[in-house]
């Protein structure tokens, strides 16, 4: 076979095999993909059965049996969502931290609930030099 | 001394300034004396470097709370040798770090290359200054790790204690290092699209720097999923964090460099590719260094949102810009000198799999950055989170296994059916052995991908070692050496190629056991009370007792766990939660210690086969009704305290909080005599331990293709010695031929 027609089929395959990798990675982010949503936005957008991210700073927390309620806040317009979540908690949550946790609307009292072992936590800082002084 | 390091910062800046200028002008004009004095200023730069370093470390090391750095990252009572590490937990000092790191690499290359490539040299000392400047800059003018403060807090906020592991000493040096020296190839790339000086001369002066990124990068990141293994309390190792991805995709790209130059250096081709990657390279380590440092993705590893976002997006765009610009005009000569023979040859196979390498960056990239994707198009973030990784990386994960035992077996430019024969019966026998072994098992087979990456391990496993044999035959055939010695010979004669072999058998050994502790993993969370037990897995794990303890500096909560086996005694496991008080001061003293900082200590019996990983959980709902009674006392003795004269109050509060450390003691007495339900994470993960083993695999791989080649330590030994004999020509590789 001619040289450069072997080398254009070559290329004519791999760019045709980049395309579908690309299609597919696309579709997949946009199919698979779930909003994360602040507090505020949680509560104008979220539809019951539907799953969000929530993504916010921890304001309370409180244990009940093996569930964790807390509450998350909106950073910028201060409004919070509580969450009731069971499953591993993450070693560095706590109040003032920020987390991601995948939640659902159960009834029409605007209670959220975390599904099992979604919670992640932002690490403390290593960068941010902590406030304090001695205890 | 701040003062002294501040001026080493500002002086180190005005030597980047100099030795910018100078490399640029000694290029322009030809002067060799200017081309020296720029490089020499890059000695000049380390040596300030290290003094500002040395400075930094001192204040950490002798609690110099006048630092502010120090104030928020350490404290009196941090152990010396989280003292030390403390200076890289802060954004002050880890910048300082990278600088730092930058400048002894950069040194370390021109002093080597000094002889050689004098057209590229200056442009690329020029390059690495300008990464020194970029970052001194930033420690300048940004993040001063010399800020003192006239009031010193009488304490320090002290060092994260999720930080306080082994790893976390080696785990930053490590991962900058390889960023730094991604750096040196990146540099010498611009330096050779500049001059146009394509051949492989600037690989060969960098390439065994680029083969150090790559090591010391894996490492970094292996030490980092040690870390997460074992300190975070969840029980894995890789979370697909973009902090994580950050990492990794830099090492990905540089692992496709290191393949492909061995085929510019062969065959004279893919010049276009190898400059693009390892453009991308450098490109990819800055922006993982970006992305640790502005926030604008979350992550677990949380790197407050920072001021330092644009700056870094400014020199990542000039980086890429410049890239770009440099191949599109460099394109006539980065043509190849020669065409690919035939699909079914050790090129073509080095082609397939720095595609693979390169897909594989690509998607890591365009999930961990979806969420700002998704923003811009839509204006809602999307995130898609772990599982949308698998279905890409696992099949591309199989076809580069396959790959990596494909490559030493079969020949350059053609292959023919002898070859294909002679080389490929053994490994693949072994392979399809396996498949019929697993599928006898039972179990393996319901689990696709992992069945098929253990027959393709094999396969590579199987394939080195046939290589291997095959070069110790043929060794001992000429010299009649022992085993042994014949072995050793051969590795030390071609360091390179066996070396990269030993590192793709550590590589299948590594995604084994990837693929056996995520699909085999077996996993329960319980709430036990002490006396009883779970099973999971065939194993019985039983809560034997409680345990805590409790100092001014943390409470403790733990179990200690019997694990059994068919009523045989397995092992003994220990695992507890500290409670580290917050920093912040309008918290009750006593419930301060449930609200700051919480560890995990993970009970871990680590085996070939099996990890048995087990973690608590404690509720602290019991307690909370003494610690609100305790925090009420104290507020009451507190207020008391102030109204005295100040003698009095000193000797009240010292009082008070002494009456705190026996209130934390009863604490910690009543979680033990007399214990609450608490919560466990139970895990068995079969082959966890081939990972790290696969990792040291590969490093010792790394270690041996990147160890000097004889002749040059023996030659340096000449020189130093006076010794006369014929003088090395102005061409001989001083790094390269190995």
């Amino acid at each position: 076979m001619d040289p450069s027609r072997k080398r254009a089929i070559r290329l004519t395959v791999a760019l045709t095999a980049a395309l579908l990798l690309a299609s597919a990675l696309v579709y997949t982010s946009f199919s698979a993909g779930r909003d994360e949503l602040t507090a505020s936005q949680l509560l104008k957008q979220a539809v019951p059965g539907k799953s969000y991210i929530l993504a916010g700073t921890v304001i309370s927390q409180q244990r009940e049996g093996d569930a964790l309620l807390f509450r998350v806040r909106d950073p910028k317009l201060h409004m919070s969502v509580p969450v009731r979540y069971t499953g591993i908690v993450p070693d560095p949550f706590a109040v003032g931290r920020g987390v991601l946790v995948t939640v659902h609307e159960q009834g029409a009292n605007t209670q959220f609930v975390g599904e099992q072992d979604s919670l992640t936590t932002k690490c403390p800082s290593k960068y941010q030099a902590a406030a304090g002084s001695s205890y | 001394m701040a003062l002294v390091g501040r001026a080493m910062l500002i002086l180190g800046l005005g030597i980047c300034a100099y030795g910018i200028i100078a490399s640029l002008y000694g290029a322009a004009q030809g002067g060799p004396r200017w081309v020296d004095s720029g490089r020499r200023a890059v000695y000049a730069l380390a040596a300030v470097m290290t003094l500002a370093f040395v400075i930094l470390e001192a204040a950490f090391l002798r609690s110099d709370l006048t630092f502010n750095v120090v104030a928020g990252h350490s404290s009196t009572t941090t152990p010396t040798f989280y003292k030390a590490t403390a200076a890289w937990s802060s954004q002050e000092g880890s910048l300082l770090l990278w600088v730092w790191l930058l400048s002894l690499w950069s040194s370390l290359v021109l002093f080597l290359t000094r002889r050689r490539a004098r057209e590229i040299a200056p442009y690329a000392t020029a390059v690495l200054l300008g990464f020194a400047t970029f970052f001194t800059s930033l420690t300048v003018f940004f993040a001063n790790p010399f800020a003192t403060t006239a009031n010193p807090p009488s304490e320090g906020a002290g060092l994260n204690p999720l930080l306080r592991h082994a790893s976390m000493m080696f785990h930053p040096p490590m991962l900058y290092s390889g960023y730094t020296l991604l750096t040196v190839p990146f540099a010498f790339a611009i330096g050779a699209l500049i001059t146009g000086r394509l051949g492989a001369e600037w690989i060969q002066l960098t390439r065994r720097f680029a083969l150090a990124a790559w090591l010391f990068l894996g490492i970094g990141i292996l030490l980092g999923a040690r870390w997460s293994y074992t300190e975070l309390g969840w029980g894995g190792y890789w979370a697909w964090d973009p902090v994580e991805n950050a990492a990794l995709m830099p090492w990905l790209a540089c692992t496709a460099f290191i393949h492909s130059i061995m085929i510019q250096e062969k065959r004279g081709m893919l010049k276009v590719w190898n400059a693009s990657l390892i453009l991308a390279s450098g490109t990819l380590a800055v922006l993982g260094t970006f992305l640790v440092r502005s926030g604008i993705l979350d992550s677990i590893h949380a790197f407050g949102a920072s001021t330092l976002g644009v700056p870094f997006v400014i020199l990542i765009a000039a980086m890429v810009l410049g890239s770009v610009g440099l191949i599109v005009w460099r394109r006539a000569e980065l043509r190849s000198d020669s065409q690919l023979d035939s699909l079914l040859s050790r090129e073509a196979v080095f082609l397939f799999q720095n595609l693979v390498l390169v897909a594989m960056v690509f998607v890591i990239f365009w999930i961990t950055f979806f969420p700002l994707i998704s923003e811009a198009l839509t204006g809602t973030k999307v995130s898609v989170g772990p599982p949308a990784f698998r279905p890409f990386i696992v099949p591309l994960a199989l076809v580069l296994v396959l790959l990596s035992g494909v490559g030493p077996l079969i020949a350059w430019r053609r292959v023919t059916a002898a070859n294909l024969r002679r080389n490929f019966t053994l490994p693949v026998a072994s392979a399809l052995v396996t498949l019929v072994v697993l599928l006898l098992v039972g179990g393996v087979s319901e689990r696709p991908f992992a069945l098929i990456m253990f027959c393709l391990g094999t396969f590579v496993v199987v394939s080195v070692g046939q290589e291997f044999w095959r070069g110790v035959r043929a060794r001992r055939a000429t010299t009649h050496d022992a085993v042994p010695r014949a072995f050793v010979q051969l590795v030390r004669r071609n360091r390179r190629r066996y070396g990269g072999y030993i590192a793709h058998a550590g590589l299948a050994v590594l995604l084994i056991g990837v693929a056996a502790s995520s699909s085999f993993q077996h996993s329960h969370d319980v709430i036990l009370r002490p006396g009883q037990h779970a099973s999971v897995d065939g194993y019985t794990i039983r809560y034997v007792r409680p345990v805590a303890s409790a100092t001014a500096e943390k409470i403790s909560f733990g179990a200690v766990l019997d694990v059994s086996k068919g009523g045989r005694h397995v092992q003994t496991l220990t695992t507890t939660r500290g409670f580290y008080p917050a920093q912040d001061p309008t918290l009750g003293v006593v419930g301060r210690f449930f609200n700051g900082e919480e560890e995990s200590q993970v009970g871990l019996r680590a085996g070939l086969t099996k990890d048995i990983w087990t973690v608590i959980s404690p509720d602290l709902t019991p307690i909370q009704p003494l610690v609100n009674q305790g925090d009420q006392v104290f507020l009451k003795a507190m207020q008391a305290a102030a109204s005295l004269p100040p003698a009095q109050a000193r000797a009240q509060i010292t009082n008070l909080f002494t009456a705190r450390d026996a209130a934390i003691g009863a604490l910690a007495e009543r979680w033990v005599k007399h214990p609450w339900p608490s919560e466990f994470l139970l895990i068995i993960s079969p082959l966890v331990t081939w990972i790290w083993l696969g990792a040291m695999i590969i490093a010792i791989g790394g270690v041996i293709a990147l160890w000097p080649p004889r002749a040059f330590p023996r030659r340096r030994a000449a020189r130093v010695a006076g010794t006369t004999g014929p003088p090395a020509p102005a061409e001989v590789p001083e790094l390269a031929k190995v």
